[in-house]
């Protein structure tokens, strides 16, 4: 063990200990599993003569959330020792993490299942102490609801969440993202072809880019109406330059050799530009659509704040605040953060399928 | 065998030909001359190595054949014709000094690159493809990628590709510079069988006196500042040559004269 795991195990038995002296002030049948957790907490001291397996830690965090979760609501106010409780179960799920990264990091690129498992349980953990203390403290379900508060209005407003999401996802965000990012290739092949167009486009390329979305999105919906084509458009202004910029200095990351090469087979400048200057350019490509997959995003809900149908994510935010419908607007980010994940995700898939053979993807030399 | 060879390209337009040959490069810090007044010839089917110390010009020489940099004076010819209709008419094979092998192609793929943009039909592509293949000792490994291969077999990959579409010129830039000598050694062997099986013109640009000894019929000594040929040496070496041919006495000779070329351009004292 490290002197990190050694210093958590020790400070997650003793509390456990001091806890579970502190709950005899109470009834003994009152909260039984927290006790029975903080007991066991205690005996895991005993892994200082026997040593116990990493396993074991995660099972006393999954106990320790549990019984945590189920004496939310046997003391109101809750006492000192169900706060120190949720301290010993936060501290055993760190440890938890921290052995299991350990244990895996050296075998981590051949197992990503395994891998994925830390960070499920560093959200996981998150979620309950975000529960345990918004309903354990009171938090004002205007500042901050609980998370199964918002999960419970995630599945009531489904038709609703999926309206909003058909909206501005579907409608909104693709069409924008597909004409932005295409336009910006075609336009970076042009300004590759014409060093005109280089001393004139990108300047003004660069400009557009500085442009506040705050600014163009009420414009845009002078100009394309209340439904979803303004919304697109603003996408499409957002996610033109990021790909504009990033593919014009990708046509030039092939090396002077490999250039050489297509020019000692008198190949002309599409055979040049499909063969290799494209496939080249792919990491810096793919770089421009995973920015732009978060960008179409904000971009799209952020100009739902200036005029819209009354459907869409950003329409719920903004009259969902006004209403105190905190819930709703949670879950309305909720979703957002899990489609526009997704959305990078599928993005992140498909450049490891295309761009196998860099470096960078196949985790190998230059 | 070797005289056969001479005596076709006699009667016949040699396959390089440069007179007053000069080529100025214009930078910064004002003019920089890479070849300065070269005179050669170079026959069908002649090896011809060019050495001397970096910064001699023969690396730009080679490039100047293949159209790759102009030159600023005299007159240089490839087949007769200039040397942009030669690359147009893709007259030349060329191998650099990296593999430069496409590392989102297969290696067959990447044979088959100059073959897709010469417009070679699919049947075509797959018999050229086997059989460059063939000739560098490669097959096996059609369908593995660049970055799967070793250096040695990445550079004769890169050879299979210069071989492909079948040009009668194949100019080689330091191909085996940067790898080590043993597989260099076995790679010149292989080199010395290729041409003997395919009768073609190679240029072949070096800095190691025993590579352009073992391989050439003819060796090219130039010297640095400007860049000039100092010597032009006719191998009198037999055809077939095994690897210890260079412990020869006429090979030492060969090897004695090609240093003496060297120092006679006394780059080395100069160079800083």
């Amino acid at each position: 063990m490290s002197q990190l795991q050694y210093f958590l195990a020790l400070v997650a038995g003793g509390l456990s200990a001091a806890a579970l002296a502190y709950s005899f002030v109470t009834p003994f049948e009152q909260a039984l599993l927290l006790k029975a957790f903080l007991a066991l907490g205690f005996l895991s001291l005993i892994r200082f003569f026997v040593p116990l397996g990493l396993w074991a830690d995660g099972a006393f965090a999954l106990l320790g959330a549990v019984a945590v979760l189920t004496s939310l609501g046997a003391f109101a106010p809750p006492l000192p020792f169900f706060w120190m409780a949720v301290v010993v179960a936060w501290l055993f799920a760190w440890l938890f993490v921290e052995r299991l990264s350990k244990s895996l990091a050296p075998r981590l690129s051949d197992n990503a299942g395994l891998g994925l498992l830390v960070p499920v349980v560093f959200g996981a953990a998150l979620l309950v102490i975000w529960e345990v203390v918004t309903r354990g403290a009171n938090v004002p379900p205007v500042l901050l609801p609980a998370p199964s508060a918002i999960g419970a209005q995630l599945a009531n407003s489904a038709p609703i969440l999926w309206a909003d999401f058909v909206q501005t996802f579907i409608k909104s965000v693709l069409p924008g993202f597909a004409i932005g990012c295409l336009s910006g290739l075609v336009v970076a092949i042009l300004v590759d072809r014409s060093p005109f167009l280089k001393a004139g486009l990108l300047p003004i390329g660069n400009f557009m880019s500085a442009l506040p979305i705050i600014g163009i999105a009420p414009i845009m919906v002078m100009w394309f109406g209340f439904d979803w084509q303004s919304k697109a458009a603003v996408v499409v202004a957002m996610t033109f330059f990021p790909m504009l910029v990033n593919t014009v200095a990708g046509l030039n990351a092939s090396s002077s050799i490999e250039r050489d090469l297509m020019r000692t087979y008198a190949a002309d400048y599409w055979q040049t530009l499909l063969k290799l200057r494209l496939p080249a350019a792919g990491p810096f490509i793919f770089n421009a659509l995973k920015i732009n997959s978060t960008l179409a995003l904000i971009g799209a809900i952020v100009a739902e704040f200036f005029g819209t149908p009354v459907v869409g994510m950003g329409f719920r935010i903004s009259t969902g605040v006004g209403r105190l419908a905190i819930d709703l607007v949670w879950a309305e980010i909720a979703v957002a953060a899990i489609a526009g994940s997704a959305f990078y995700g599928v993005i992140a898939l498909i450049e490891r399928g295309v761009t196998f053979w860099h470096p960078s993807v196949r985790g190998g030399r230059a | 065998m070797v005289f056969d060879a001479f005596e076709q390209g006699r009667f016949m337009t040699p396959v390089v030909s440069a007179q007053n040959l000069g080529l100025t490069f214009k930078t910064n810090d004002g003019d920089v001359v890479a070849l300065s007044d070269v005179n050669l010839t170079i026959n069908k089917g002649e090896f011809v190595s060019f050495i001397g110390p970096s910064g001699c010009g023969k690396t730009t020489f080679l490039r100047t054949i293949a159209d790759l940099e102009r030159p600023t004076s005299g007159k240089l010819t490839i087949n007769g014709q200039t040397p942009e209709v030669a690359r147009k008419a893709r007259a030349y094979g060329y191998v650099f000094q990296a593999p430069a092998l496409y590392p989102w192609r297969t290696i067959e793929k990447n044979v088959a690159l100059p073959l897709e943009i010469m417009g070679y039909g699919a049947g075509q592509q797959a018999e050229r493809v086997r059989r460059t293949m063939d000739l560098v000792n490669l097959s096996g490994f059609e369908k593995k990628y660049p970055w799967q291969l070793s250096g040695g077999m990445q550079q004769r990959a890169s050879i299979a590709r210069a071989l492909s579409f079948d040009a009668d010129l194949l100019l080689m830039d330091e191909p085996f510079g940067a790898l080590d000598e043993i597989v260099r050694d076995h790679l010149n062997s292989e080199l010395l069988k290729l041409w003997d099986r395919t009768q073609k013109t190679i240029c072949f640009v070096t800095h190691s006196i025993p590579e352009a000894v073992y391989l050439s019929t003819k060796i090219v000594v130039m010297s640095p500042r400007p860049g000039r040929v100092t010597d032009v040496i006719e191998s009198d070496l037999p055809k077939e040559r095994p690897l210890d041919i260079r412990e020869t006495p006429e090979f030492l000779t060969i090897a004695a004269r090609v240093r003496d070329g060297l120092r006679a351009g006394h780059s080395y004292e100069e160079a800083v």
